[in-house]
């Protein structure tokens, strides 16, 4: 699966393939923040288990915890109480087999377009060796023409196009994608979506996305799981096996939406 | 000159014509030769007041003639050579500075309005240029060598005390305080212990020029470090970033900005603490200069040095200027000097 990112070899969709993706496992795991010297909780008792190569939504109201989760899936911080692990190996610090994106694409502004998606190769001195990595992942996105660009010249859309490329010229075996569409206006948002699945049809990754777009959610995951409001809590979780690519309109998709909603306790009539 | 200036904006050399307010512009051009060719004019034909001196009267002429003669060239030219079309946007200016010669040059060379020697007449200072170069020329050379010294080592200290109290908790801890105590005083105010303390005057005045350097350039790049976005931090440090990588390829770029505003208030500080480390203890430098010129009632000197003085700073300022346009290019709506 290492060449996976390369497009020409691939004009088809190759069956998923789950091989390169890795496991997910979140043992009950509980953190608060310290606020005032008060203790904030953040999470409760959250478990759950991602198979390799599984596409999970993590849904909720926003300021839930969602994304304190994913940045302690990432490694960036380590929970208060549970454990985390992929692989079966215990989550302590970062690594760029877990690569996120981020809700604001945050490229380096002093680095043109191809210089940040080269940012993870060379942080890991393996550049030299993998130029071409970097020319790929851009294609892939579609930004190969504008490689030498700064990002103060790309729009929001591009801007995470060159995030999500300088997230899989690693190659990632988790991809933790923090609401990476949020902040786009609704018709990238809808193309961006379409090429995520796409992407991770392709690469095999196993992903975990944060949302609080029902929709989005649906379109994208295997997996939809519905969490309380703060602190957050598993409420419940949809399995949604509707095959992909997925259809806006199907009315399967619809079902499970009013599903989500009534877990929401948002009553959904229309 | 005007005649053969408008058939090159016709269609016929492939230009248009000008417009009207191209015409007005090519007005203030025009007056602005006519204003040096008269300058020229006034120095060479009107005689210096009675019991004056001056040997430099008509090579001052002659200077502001090549001025208004190489101004019309350069009009001529303008539409052949690229780096010559900026005369236009300068014509105010360099019709404003020949009023500004021509009436310096009347009130004290022609009718002797101004007391002397306290304001001498632009021939005098032309003389000191020319008889005085070799001193003058040593003077600068000195000037900036002890500059250059001081600002690189102040500079470079400044910038990695910064760094390190920006980046280490542990450092800023001992650094903060003293820099807080220590680095709003006025570098002069060192002068005469750093005269008593060091060796010689050379290494006490690079000693006080590091020092007025080195506290902007701290502090400025100390809140650069600190205030870089921690999502730079979090970005590389999931793609598998080390510490040394986060401290040079986030920390210092995203700090470059505010380093630079430390290194522009570090080179307008050295220069004050130049000048005043020269005048007050070494023998040698612009600053020199200035102090024995008045020890002598040498006004000319002194208005020569301090010419050859702002010329030099604002050279050392637009060169900085460079530097961070080159290296902060990726920025957007950067501040023009």
């Amino acid at each position: 699966m290492v060449g996976a990112l390369a497009v020409g070899e691939a004009p088809q969709l190759p069956p998923p393939s789950r091989a390169s993706g890795a496991t997910l496992d979140i043992r009950d795991v509980s953190h608060h923040f310290e606020l005032d010297g008060r203790p904030l909780p953040v999470l409760e008792h959250i478990s759950l288990h991602a198979k390799a190569g599984e596409f999970v939504a993590l849904l909720g109201p926003s300021g839930c915890g969602k994304s304190t989760l994913l940045r302690l899936v990432a490694g960036l911080e380590q929970p208060r109480f549970g454990q985390l692990f992929m692989d079966g190996t215990a989550i302590e610090a970062p690594d760029p087999s877990r690569v996120v994106v981020f809700q604001d694409p945050t490229l380096f502004p002093w680095r043109t377009v191809w210089r940040n998606a080269a940012l993870g190769l060379e942080a890991q001195g393996r550049l030299r060796s993998h130029r071409e990595r970097v020319d790929d992942a851009l294609r892939l996105v579609g930004l190969g023409e504008f490689a030498a660009a700064l990002p103060h010249q790309l729009s929001g859309g591009m801007a995470q196009r060159a995030a999500l490329a300088r997230a899989l010229v690693n190659d990632p075996r988790l991809l933790i994608l923090d609401e990476p569409l949020g902040k786009l206006d609704s018709l990238t948002r809808i193309a961006m979506q379409a090429e995520l699945v796409a992407l991770w049809q392709r690469a095999g990754f196993t992903a975990l996305l944060v949302t609080h777009d029902v929709e989005e959610a649906l379109f994208l995951a295997d997996r939809v799981i519905v969490l309380s409001e703060r602190p957050a809590r598993i409420k419940a979780e949809i399995v949604n096996d509707r095959p992909y690519p997925r259809h806006r309109g199907d009315s399967h998709l619809a079902e499970l939406r009013r599903e989500v909603f009534s877990h929401l306790g948002i009553d959904a009539k229309w | 000159m005007s005649s053969s200036s408008i058939e090159h904006a016709t269609p016929v050399a492939g230009l248009v014509l000008p417009t009207g307010a191209s015409f007005r512009a090519f007005g203030t051009e025009l007056a602005a030769v006519a204003a040096w060719s008269t300058a020229a004019a006034l120095t060479l034909f009107w005689p210096d007041k009675p019991d004056s001196d001056f040997s430099y009267t008509a090579a001052l002429g002659t200077g502001f003639g090549i001025v208004a003669a190489a101004i019309a060239v350069a009009l001529f030219l303008r539409f052949r050579v690229p780096a010559l079309q900026r005369i236009g946007g300068l014509a105010p200016w360099l019709l404003a500075l020949a009023l500004l010669a021509a009436v310096w040059e009347v009130v004290t060379a022609k009718l002797g309005l101004l007391p002397m020697p306290f304001f001498p007449p632009p021939q005098s200072i032309l003389e000191v240029v020319i008889d005085d170069w070799a001193r003058l020329g040593d003077s600068v050379l000195a000037s900036l060598r002890l500059l250059a010294g001081g600002y690189l080592i102040g500079a470079a200290v400044g910038f990695v005390a910064g760094v390190a109290i920006g980046w280490s908790r542990a450092i800023g801890y001992w650094i903060h305080p003293i820099l807080r105590f220590i680095g709003p005083l006025p570098a002069t105010a060192w002068l005469p212990l750093a005269f008593f303390i060091f060796p010689s005057s050379l290494s006490a005045s690079t000693f006080l020029i590091a020092l007025a350097t080195g506290f902007p350039v701290t502090v400025l790049t100390w809140s650069g470090v600190a205030g870089v976005n921690s999502a730079y931090y979090d970005i590389a440090r999931t793609l598998g970033a080390s510490q040394r990588f986060l401290v040079f390829k986030v920390a210092i770029p995203a700090a470059l900005p505010h380093v630079f505003v430390g290194l522009f208030m570090g080179l307008g500080n050295s220069f004050a603490v130049l000048v005043v480390a020269e005048m007050l203890g070494v023998k040698s430098g612009l600053g020199w200069y200035l102090q024995w010129a008045q020890g002598w009632a040498a006004y000319a000197n002194m208005y020569a040095a301090l010419l050859i003085m702002a010329l030099a700073c604002s050279g050392l300022i637009t060169l900085l200027f460079r530097l961070r346009d080159r290296l902060l290019s990726w920025q957007k709506g950067l501040v023009r000097w």
